[in-house]
């Protein structure tokens, strides 16, 4: 059993700077270089995390209170998959290449 | 299995006694009552059935009308009656509740001013906001100042958060199974108390090991013991795309089935809403902390900020009364003072 997948755009999108709005990542997909330190800020005003999909991930922020940001640094090209703990329909991806 | 019965104090607050009560009533002796307050379902059980129904002022008369003709031989001291309080989200700040705390106490108050003695209050998670330990402690002290001989509650994905509900088990999960959940009975009652929000995968997920535990636990039970269910996610599909239904509930559901009655109650969607399947009748609750919107009405689910006087209102303040020697119980609507 699988939700349909938020609304938000999965078109890649380049920066460094993931914002957390109305119950989404934005952008739902982030494309990155090796070595970017990608910065997640919470505009809502309920909690939210940014968690890796898979254990042992390597994302796994504090619950982050409204304007909290959370900073990772990646290191390793591949696809990175997140999503908040609190409201796990909320997923993202960050891709991250040489 | 008789094992997992009894299984200690789960919430350590409150006396801990045990409710228990005969198992010798009948149907025919069936006393049911039920409304609703400030996110409380309330249910009134007699050995043998269990009926819940959720009444508001204009069906006040009935519901008082066939409890009153239930109770036709038998007494008050044979009926279990216990509160379900949720979401009570403490730590919560935003302008939907400012005063989240404030709201709980209240609820509170109006569990204390009932006019009879819960049972227990089940408080079916989400406790707090940020599962950090200030507050768990917090919540835990002001629901000591219940007037209930137990309470047990099940966490909420919000109060596990991080740690996969360590947190919440250090202060809520003393004799408790698993990863926390628990069964118990009372008044020929059944009960069982799961835990779903721990390995969220969009949805609430219960995992085998619980599942076996509930395959065992009702093992050894006669299908016409009724069932109750907690869990704060709700196990029916409420709205999947808001995470509002667990994953492998089915799994449960189907050891359900070869019971006559069998009642779900959860949280988490800060709603009321009712739905029946059978022999199965899954009643969500509201909450004490803030509305959220009704499925698909909104583009997620944002909690709703609403006028101070309407927020009330979404609280559902509502009180249930039962005055000793009479056979009817009073409901009444009270918003929150």
């Amino acid at each position: 059993m699988s939700p349909p997948s938020k609304g938000a755009s999965t078109a890649p999108v380049a920066g460094d700077a993931v914002a957390i709005k109305n119950f989404a990542f934005s952008p739902a997909t982030l494309k990155v270089k090796v070595g970017t330190t990608v910065t997640w800020t919470n505009q809502d005003t309920d909690a939210h995390t940014v968690t890796s999909a898979k254990a042992g991930g390597p994302l796994h922020s504090a619950a982050l209170a409204t304007h909290a940001t959370y900073r990772y640094r990646f290191t390793k090209p591949g696809t990175y998959a997140y999503l908040c703990t609190i409201h796990p329909f909320m997923t993202a991806t960050v891709e991250v290449t040489r | 299995m008789t094992e997992y019965h009894d299984s200690g104090d789960p919430a350590p607050v409150g006396d801990a006694e045990q409710p228990a009560g005969p198992n010798s009533m009948t149907r025919r002796q069936l006393l049911r009552h039920a409304g609703w307050f400030g996110g409380a379902v309330v249910l009134t059980v007699a050995s043998g059935e269990v009926i819940s129904h959720i009444a508001d002022s204009r069906n006040t008369a009935a519901a008082a009308t066939a409890g009153g003709t239930a109770a036709d031989g038998t007494t008050a001291s044979g009926a279990l009656r216990f509160v379900q309080v949720s979401d009570s989200h403490i730590g919560f700040q935003g302008p939907a509740n400012t005063d989240v705390a404030g709201s709980f106490i209240e609820a509170i108050h109006q569990v204390n001013s009932l006019g009879f003695r819960p049972d227990f209050v089940m408080h079916s998670g989400d406790l707090t906001h940020l599962s950090t330990a200030a507050q768990f402690d917090q919540v835990r002290q002001m629901m000591t100042g219940m007037q209930t001989d137990r309470v047990f509650t099940v966490p909420g994905e919000h109060d596990s958060i991080g740690d996969a509900g360590r947190a919440y088990r250090q202060t809520f999960g003393k004799g408790t199974l698993g990863d926390g959940w628990y069964s118990f009975d009372t008044h020929g009652v059944h009960f069982i108390a799961l835990v779903n929000t721990l390995s969220l995968e969009k949805l609430g997920h219960l995992g085998n090991e619980q599942i076996e535990f509930v395959r065992r636990d009702l093992a050894g039970l006669s299908s016409d013991t009724p069932v109750v269910v907690f869990s704060h996610i709700p196990l029916f599909a409420m709205y999947p795309k808001w995470g509002w239904s667990t994953d492998d509930a089915l799994r449960i559901i189907a050891l359900l089935r070869r019971f006559s009655s069998v009642t779900c109650l959860n949280g988490h969607v800060h709603q009321l809403f009712t739905k029946t399947e059978g022999n199965i009748t899954f009643h969500s609750a509201t909450t004490t902390a803030y509305p959220l919107p009704k499925p698909g009405r909104a583009p997620a689910p944002t909690p709703q900020v609403v006028p101070a006087r309407q927020l009330k209102d979404a609280l559902g303040i509502r009180t249930v009364g039962y005055r000793q020697g009479d056979r009817e119980l009073a409901i009444k609507d009270e918003r929150l003072a």
